[in-house]
């Protein structure tokens, strides 16, 4: 039978560090919450907004697949690989921590905000070699359907994780119905609504909510007002 | 109080040693840091340890063997997975393992 969760926008836990404001969904750093660890593989979902010129420092990972993903600004990105380069609305990028990588992001632009989704999945195998990627994806690919942005698999559209997940994107206008069928058997799907109101499975969302559904096979989405929602379809079991 | 003692584990001797910094940012645990395996059985055979945390790449072998060590030596310590590698998780992972 199906399950679900409803995580409500105003109850993820809200941080500000000046140059920082984020929301968590999950606990976080000083957050914790041992009813909001995570979702299957998916540890992380900050809603990050960075003031102008400010920005992460160096500092490290392991052991993790991060995918960042730009709403707004253009975050510059350097890391410990040599890596060197900036993303921006439409683009995605993810870094394979493995064995470890220090890293910086950065808001490139000293006058503007940057807001960017940071996404944390526990990974399918540990130690892996460290690796950095970049996808500029088509904007339109997303109007009134599903773009998938990311998958386990180099030949599959996106970038590509170690883990058997599947994130897509879609742009919504009012009334537009879709169905999502997931991947994998035993995955489950973490739905985050970006923009506007949706209706998936019967469960009504607004912006920024976020509704986990497993032991189901489809997803029924209507769009009820213009509207932008992002899949993740993720283990449910933690490797 | 008594300082919670976790022994850290890790071949990236960067991001070891940020874990080292961190544990021991907080007045309530007090962090030790091996890099290899000699290294790490030395100090928990000669410390109290309370939490042995591992980090990146430790080879499959090495963490079965150092398992089997810690375990023999004292059942029931908590041996932790650390993942992420800075500030982000590592509080929650230890506060819940911790938890029980």
């Amino acid at each position: 039978m199906s399950q679900k969760v409803l995580h409500k926008a105003n109850t993820r836990k809200h941080i500000s560090h000046g140059w920082l404001d984020s929301y968590h969904t999950f606990s976080f750093g000083d957050y914790y919450d041992k009813e909001r660890m995570n979702f299957g593989v998916l540890r992380v979902l900050n809603d990050d907004t960075v003031a102008g010129g400010k920005g992460f420092g160096k500092h490290p990972h392991d052991n993790m697949e991060i995918i960042s993903i730009p709403l707004e600004g253009d975050l510059e990105h350097q890391d410990s690989m040599g890596n060197d380069a900036i993303i921006q609305q439409g683009d995605i990028q993810v870094m394979s921590a493995g064995t470890g990588i220090f890293h910086s992001e950065q808001n490139k632009n000293p006058d503007k905000t940057v807001k960017f989704l940071q996404i944390w999945l526990f990974p399918d195998k540990k130690n892996v070699q460290p690796r950095y990627d970049q996808f500029t994806l088509k904007l339109d690919d997303r109007k009134n359907k599903l773009q998938q942005i990311l998958s386990p698999n180099p030949d599959e559209e996106g970038v590509w994780i170690h883990q058997q997940a599947w994130f897509s994107i879609g742009n919504f206008d009012r009334g537009i119905n879709v169905n999502y069928t997931i991947k994998k058997k035993g995955n489950g799907v973490y739905a985050f609504v970006l923009k506007g109101n949706v209706t998936i499975n019967g469960q009504a969302l607004e912006k920024r909510d976020g509704l986990g559904i497993w032991d189901v096979e489809e997803l029924k989405i209507t769009s009820e007002s213009d509207s932008e929602i992002l899949l993740m379809d993720v283990p449910m079991q933690i490797q | 109080m008594k300082k919670i003692k976790i022994l850290t584990i890790g071949r990236n001797a960067e991001i070891a040693a940020v874990l080292l910094r961190l544990i021991n940012s907080n007045q309530a645990w007090e962090g030790m840091l091996a890099l290899n395996d000699e290294e790490a059985k030395k100090l928990f055979a000669e410390n109290s340890i309370d939490l042995v945390l591992l980090g990146s790449g430790i080879e499959e072998e090495s963490e079965r063997i150092l398992r089997k060590f810690f375990t023999t030596l004292k059942p029931g310590i908590i041996i932790l997975q650390h993942f992420g590698g800075g500030s982000g998780l590592l509080k929650n992972e230890i506060n819940e393992a911790l938890a029980g």
